[in-house]
C-alpha cells in the first residue's frame, strides 16, 4: 500500500489522488484548525495520474460540503474518513451546482470585483465542468478560476 | 416577473405578452394609470437617448422620475457602496432604473432591494430593453417573427445589441447573414449556440447581393473605442455605408434598422425612403419601455 508511505492516522480524513503539486493549493482552501495534525505527501507514484499528492488530517472529519469545496482543483481527489485506523466511509468530490464565495470571477469588469459582495457561480454543465458566473453570465472552466 | 435583468430570464411567453402590451399601449395610453409613482434613473454612465425613453415612458402613463446621470457629485463619490446608494433608493422611489459599466450590476442590486429593478445595460453583458424593442419594432414592421430573413451588419463581434437579438430571435426560426469585417466576426460561441438551437445562418464580407433577400437589415456603428489600433479601425469604419441607391434592389417590406446613435453608416438620402425605420424604432423604445414599467409595477392589465 503505497499509502502507508505517510504514517497511518487513527481518526481523520484522508484526501488521496490531488493532481502533484496542488496540495498547497487544496490545505489553502479547507484552512486546517491550529489544532489539527496534518501531514502532506507530495509526488507519490499513482497509476492513474502518474504523480499525485495526499492529505491526511489527524482528528478531523471533513463534511461532503467542504470536500466539494476542492472539486475545481483536484477533481479526481478520492476522500476517505477513518476511524481507529479503519476506512468508514469513502466518497468522490463532487463539483457543487452552486459555489459561494470560494473562487473569483476572472472577469476584470464583473461588479463582483468592484463592490464587497460575494461571488455566485453555478454549474452549468457537470461534463465540462463550466461555471456560469450569476452576475457577469460569463462562462469558464473549472481551470480558469481562482479560489478567494 | 418581479424585476427585468436579462433576457436568459424571459420566458417566450411572458416576451409575448410584453409585445402584445406595448401594442395595446401605443394604440392607447391611457389605460395605465401610474401616476404618484416614482421611477429612480440610477445612471452610472451617461446614456442620454436610453434615459430619456424611459423617462419619456413613464412621464406619459403619468408617473414622475427622479434620478441621478454619473457620479460626480453623488454620495459614490465620498465612497458609498453600490447596495447602500440603491437601497436608499429604494425607500425614494417605486421602481428602480439602473444602467452601470459593470457586468452583473444591475442583478446585484435587484438582490439588495425590495422594489422592481430594470437592467438598462450592465456593460457588455445585457441591454434587455433594447432586446424587447427591436424584436417589437420587427413585430410591428412585418407583421411576425416567424421564419424572416435579416442581415445583421457592422461590429458583430463586439455589439452586445446583435448578440442578443439573435438569440432573442431564435425560437422564432429566422434566417441570418452575418454581415462584418473578417476581423469583427459574430463569436464562435454565439454561432455555434445558434446551430445548436437549429437556426441557420451564413457569415459574408459584402451586403451588395443579399439585399434583395432580406426583410430586415439590422445597422451597428463600428466603435472607435473597440480598436486599441488606430490603423485597424480606419481600415473598416467605411465597410459598410448603406445609401439609398444600395436599396434599390430591395423588397417592399424591407426595413433598416439602427440602435442609434449613427455616424455615417446611413446616408440621411436614405431617411426619407420606405425602407428607413430607424426613428420608428426609437419611438417604439418608449412603448415597450412603457409596457415593462407597467408590468413591473404591477399594473398591466
Ligand atoms: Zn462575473
Amino acid at each position: 500500500m503505497k499509502e502507508l508511505k505517510v504514517d497511518p492516522i487513527k481518526n481523520g480524513t484522508v484526501i488521496d489522488h490531488i493532481p502533484a503539486g496542488r496540495v498547497q493549493r487544496v490545505l489553502a482552501i479547507l484552512k486546517p484548525r491550529a489544532t489539527d495534525v496534518v501531514m502532506m505527501g507530495m509526488n507519490f507514484s499513482s497509476k492513474a495520474m502518474k504523480k499525485k499528492d495526499i492529505i491526511k488530517i489527524e482528528g478531523r472529519e471533513l463534511t461532503q460540503n467542504e470536500v466539494n469545496s476542492i472539486a475545481l482543483i483536484a477533481p479526481a481527489a478520492k476522500v476517505s474518513i477513518i476511524r481507529d485506523f479503519k476506512v468508514a466511509q469513502k466518497s468522490r468530490v463532487e463539483i457543487p451546482k452552486r459555489i459561494e464565495g470560494l473562487v473569483a470571477c476572472p472577469n476584470p469588469k464583473c461588479i463582483t470585483n468592484a463592490e464587497p459582495m460575494m461571488t455566485i457561480f453555478n454549474l452549468e454543465d457537470c461534463s465540462t465542468r463550466d461555471l456560469a458566473c450569476q452576475y457577469c453570465e460569463r462562462v469558464f472552466t473549472a481551470d480558469e478560476m481562482t479560489h478567494i | 416577473m418581479k424585476h427585468l435583468i436579462s433576457m436568459r430570464d424571459l420566458s417566450a411567453d411572458k416576451t409575448l405578452q410584453l409585445l402584445k402590451l406595448a401594442e395595446r399601449l401605443e394604440k392607447d395610453p391611457s389605460q395605465i394609470d401610474l401616476s404618484r409613482r416614482v421611477m429612480a434613473a440610477m445612471f452610472y454612465e451617461a446614456s442620454t437617448r436610453t434615459r430619456m425613453s424611459f423617462e419619456s415612458a413613464m412621464k406619459r402613463l403619468g408617473g414622475e422620475v427622479i434620478g441621478m446621470v454619473g457620479t460626480s457629485g453623488t454620495s459614490v463619490e465620498k465612497g458609498e457602496t453600490l447596495a447602500d446608494t440603491a437601497k436608499i433608493m429604494a425607500r425614494y422611489s417605486d421602481i428602480i432604473v439602473m444602467r452601470h459599466p459593470m457586468e452583473g450590476a444591475a442583478r446585484y442590486v435587484s438582490e439588495q432591494v425590495d422594489i422592481p429593478v430594470v437592467n438598462a445595460g450592465d456593460g457588455a453583458n445585457q441591454h434587455p430593453t433594447q432586446s424587447l424593442l427591436d424584436l417589437y419594432t420587427i413585430l410591428k414592421s412585418q407583421g411576425t417573427l416567424k421564419g424572416l430573413k435579416l442581415a445583421l451588419v457592422g461590429d458583430l463581434k463586439y455589439g452586445r445589441t446583435v448578440h442578443s437579438l439573435a438569440y432573442a430571435l431564435a425560437p422564432f426560426k429566422p434566417t441570418f447573414y452575418f454581415v462584418s469585417p473578417k476581423s469583427l466576426r459574430m463569436p464562435a460561441h454565439i454561432l455555434s449556440d445558434l446551430t445548436q438551437k437549429g437556426v441557420s445562418f451564413k457569415e459574408k464580407t459584402t451586403i451588395e447581393n443579399i439585399i434583395p433577400e432580406i426583410d430586415i437589415m439590422y445597422v451597428t456603428r463600428i466603435q472607435r473605442e473597440r480598436f486599441p489600433d488606430r490603423e485597424e479601425y480606419e481600415k473598416v469604419k467605411n465597410a459598410y455605408i448603406i445609401t439609398a441607391k444600395l436599396l434599390t434592389k430591395a423588397k417592399d417590406n424591407m426595413k433598416v434598422l439602427h440602435p442609434l446613435p449613427r455616424v455615417n453608416e446611413i446616408t440621411t438620402d436614405v431617411d426619407s425612403t420606405k425602407y428607413a425605420y430607424y426613428f420608428d424604432q426609437a419611438e417604439n423604445g418608449v412603448y415597450m419601455r412603457q409596457a415593462i414599467l407597467a408590468t413591473l409595477l404591477g399594473e398591466a392589465k
